[in-house]
């Protein structure tokens, strides 16, 4: 059994209100923060337990709250990004459902770590119900002593606010996050200045994923060492993964990092292996944008080694044979699934959600889906996968914010994984355009069930 | 010790003030190596880095940390470091990516050159030119807008707009009141006006010398004539609004003032923006204080009427390196 930092009380009953979650130790790292520990001890803590951020870059937590200008006289913020909105991941919104007061105990302890007095958590304005679960858990905070004047006699300040979002995914982008915040069009912003120097209003602001700021409540409890413990590498710590696609139990888990992947894959604790006995055909680890990869390099790395799931491990091979952990949104596809079909489907969505600032995003994209969009149906050439590759690699790395290469990755990706099943579709366009299905009968064979990898 | 940053760029170092960005660097040392922009505009605050136009490499980041940058960096909006190398089109990437930047700008921008209002002062057609391929890998049906008429001297055709913003950040910026923006996203962004409102105001014609392309033109002047059967000459007038000093361009055609616009430098950027009455409203020569003509630049198709000579294409430099690289531009140029 996996430890659990996170969901260990998830299944208490009333767990979602203030009473139940302060019995079970709640806000227990708000009283050593703010009684015991000055900001910077805090921040040192962060740094020592290796945290990285939860949002998909994997850049340290503790860095980032390092980075945090400090001018005098000039307010700073920290800001929750409970966007939430990659293909793939909804392991935010679960937490913020069932154990909302994780992430406001979250919130106040790294507040007074940056010396933020005004605190925002910008959360998905399709998330209505996500936001009136934190708007209650806030008020009840704040009814205990918990926040507003005077946070328990120690002196310190902070109010907290929830903040619809603009119901766009590249909201979720932190400085677009910051522009909508500010009331504006949600269009990233030209980096730099980072926002750790001049984020929302200007001032210096730290934002973080809803899992990172949760993470900091057991680190200030246990100690950075004890979570530094858990985990491999460079990957401390547990971590959230949303499992969907054709798993028998997808579901929202807690894992140690270093898990194997197969462990999680095919264990009954978690994934509990291919729904209806089917054989894997591809996983996509970290949420849409992330290369796709074939089961069998998904289930090992470039040398051979059990594939694991950490930040290191799912990287190794680069994108040749290798991918990233992104913000744990993990999908899993059966022999069934056609990769042409989820190609289209995914860079329908970043052509949808493009911004449109930079020239080859806002027309790559709307490219790209085009051209999948005649592969899928039919009227597909074989020379449509390498103009493929080369307008994904002129949108790739030229952009302003990384949605661009969001974009560019699952295509560049499936294209190298799976270009037979890409000619398949011009050479079978009308089997490919009468029938939805994932040609595994034109596949290599795929490994079997009890074989789990080939 | 001057405190003055060393930038080299395509091999050629200048000496800049700290904070100066390697687009404006470039332009310092004039010349070939100064990278194209379609939506940095100097007199505007905040544009560019948007249309990815001028991307460079930086072959070295400073003095002080000589790595390179591992991506092509926006040089309108990267500021120099000292010592930073910096390379435009001696970067066969440089050239590879700025032709897919073209590839990409012109799938919603129609090649129709020939019947548009802006030919001939285009950025787009410059740049494409300069640029691009000799055809596109695009086969799709291109987006396509009905044109509006913002007020009775300005015409939107969003066809020919390539999001550039800098109309935006002009209405922002010079006019008192903004009612114009963009709506959407992505490749369905549109200019639009407040409900279809008229851009009224009195520096709103503006928008029409900042637009790099077609999509924003003067009423008073579309299909009067071909830029370059027009004769342009400098003027000023003594203007009483407070915030014009009425220097501009008059384009003649005969004894006929066709257009009035602000004037633009080497760049392509207006010097001064000037008021709707001068623009709109003085079209007689007695209404002017006249300076001379205008110089017009060797590669302006504008001067195909005037000069002569025909220097080759910039971009292709006798630089091996370049050569191999772009080996298909290189034959055009020789065609050519
Ligand atoms: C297009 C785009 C969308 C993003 N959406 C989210 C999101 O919904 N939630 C999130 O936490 N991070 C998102 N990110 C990453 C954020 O920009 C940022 O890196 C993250 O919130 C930082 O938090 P962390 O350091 O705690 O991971 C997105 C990034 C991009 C480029
Ligand atoms: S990469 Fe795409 S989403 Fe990001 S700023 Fe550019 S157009 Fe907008
Ligand atoms: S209308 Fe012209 S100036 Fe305005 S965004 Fe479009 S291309 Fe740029
Ligand atoms: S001019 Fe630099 S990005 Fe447009």
């Amino acid at each position: 059994m996996g430890r659990k930092l996170l969901l260990e009380h998830i299944n208490v009953p009333g767990i979602n209100t203030f009473d139940v979650y302060r019995q079970k130790g709640g806000y227990r790292s708000v009283e050593k923060a703010l009684k015991t520990l000055t900001p910077e001890e805090v921040v040192e803590e962060v740094k020592k337990s290796g945290l990285r951020g939860r949002g998909g870059a994997g850049f340290p937590t503790g860095m980032k709250w390092g980075f945090l200008a400090k001018p005098e006289g000039v307010p700073r913020y920290l800001v929750c990004n409970a966007d939430e909105s990659e293909p793939g991941t909804f392991k935010d919104r679960y937490l913020m459902t069932y154990i909302p007061h994780l992430l406001i105990e979250g919130m106040i302890v790294g507040s007074f770590a940056l010396g933020a007095k005004t605190s925002y958590i910008y959360v998905r304005g399709e998330m209505m119900p996500q936001i009136r679960i934190l708007e209650k858990a806030i008020a009840e905070a704040k009814a205990a002593g918990f926040l507003g004047k005077n946070i328990l006699g120690t002196g310190y300040d902070l109010e907290l606010y929830v903040q619809p979002g603009g119901g766009a995914y590249i909201c979720g982008e932190e400085t677009a996050l910051l522009e909508s915040l500010e009331g504006k069009r949600g269009n990233p912003r030209i980096k730099p200045p980072f926002p750790a120097i001049a984020g929302l209003y200007g001032c210096p602001t730290v934002v973080n994923n809803v899992e990172s700021i949760a993470a900091v409540v057991p680190i200030i409890n246990d100690g950075a060492e004890e979570y530094a413990k858990i985990g491999i590498g460079r990957s401390t710590g547990t971590k959230l993964i949303s499992a969907g696609g054709n798993v028998r139990k997808p579901g929202v888990y807690e894992i140690d990092l270093g898990l194997p992947v197969e462990e999680f894959l095919y264990s009954d604790e978690y994934c509990g292996g291919i729904a209806n006995g089917k054989r894997l055909k591809a996983v996509v680890a970290g949420g849409s944008s992330v290369p796709i990869l074939p089961a069998n390099l998904f289930m090992k790395t470039a040398n051979g080694e059990a594939r694991l799931m950490s930040y290191e491990s799912l990287a190794d091979g680069g994108f040749v044979s290798g991918t990233m952990m992104g913000s744990g949104g993990f999908i899993a596809y059966d022999e069934d699934q056609c990769i042409v079909r989820n190609t289209w489907n995914f860079t329908r969505f970043y052509h949808h959600e493009s911004c449109g600032q930079c020239s080859p995003c806002r027309e790559g994209t709307g490219w790209m889906e085009k051209v999948l969009h005649r592969l899928e149906y039919g009227h597909g050439k074989m020379s449509d996968m390498d103009l493929l590759v080369d307008v994904s690699k002129k949108i790739e790395g030229n952009t302003i914010c990384p949605l661009g290469d969001a974009a560019a990755w699952p295509v560049a990706s499936a294209i190298r994984h799976f270009r037979d099943e890409f000619e398949w579709h011009v050479s079978h366009a009308h089997e490919a355009t009468t029938h939805n299905f994932g040609l595994a009968h034109y596949a290599d064979p795929l490994p079997k069930p009890e074989e789990k990898v080939a | 010790m001057s405190d003055k940053h060393k930038v080299t760029i395509d091999g050629i170092a200048i000496e800049v003030e700290p904070g100066t960005s390697i687009l404006n660097a470039a332009r310092l040392i004039g010349g070939d190596i100064v990278p194209p922009a379609m939506c940095y505009y100097s007199k505007l605050e905040g544009s560019g880095g948007k249309c990815r136009t001028c991307l460079v490499q930086v072959s070295k980041g400073s003095e002080k940390d000589p790595r390179p940058m591992p991506k092509l960096v926006a040089s309108c909006r990267t500021t120099v470091m000292d010592g930073m190398e910096v390379k435009n089109i001696t970067s066969p990437e440089v050239i590879e990516a700025r032709k897919g930047v073209v590839e990409m700008l012109l799938i919603n921008h129609p090649l129709d050159c020939p019947i548009c209002d802006q030919a001939g002062e285009c950025d787009l057609q410059n740049l494409g030119y300069e640029h691009g391929a000799a055809k596109t890998r695009y086969e799709f049906d291109r987006r396509t807008f009905e044109k509006i008429d913002i007020g009775d001297k300005i015409q939107l055709h969003m066809t020919r707009c390539i999001l550039c913003y800098r109309c935006v950040f002009t209405a922002d910026q010079i006019t008192n009141t903004r009612l114009h923006g963009i709506l959407n996203r992505g490749d369905h962004s549109e200019i639009s006006t407040y409900i279809s409102k008229a851009v009224d105001n009195d520096f709103s014609g503006n928008v029409i010398d900042v637009c790099p392309v077609g999509a924003l033109t003067d009423r008073t002047f579309r299909f009067k004539n071909r830029v370059w059967f027009t004769k342009p000459v400098e003027a000023h007038r003594d203007c009483d609004h407070e915030k014009c000093n009425g220097k501009v361009t008059l384009w003649y055609k005969g004894e006929e003032v066709l257009r009035v616009t602000a004037r633009k430098d080497e760049y392509g950027e207006v010097e001064e923006f000037i008021c709707n009455t001068c623009r709109f409203d003085k079209k007689k020569t007695s209404d002017w204080v006249i300076e001379g003509p205008r110089k017009v630049s060797h590669k302006s198709v504008i001067s195909a009427n005037h000069y002569d000579t025909l220097k080759p294409l910039p971009v292709v430099k006798t630089n091996p390196l370049l050569q191999g690289a772009n080996k298909e531009q290189f034959e055009r140029d020789t065609r050519l």
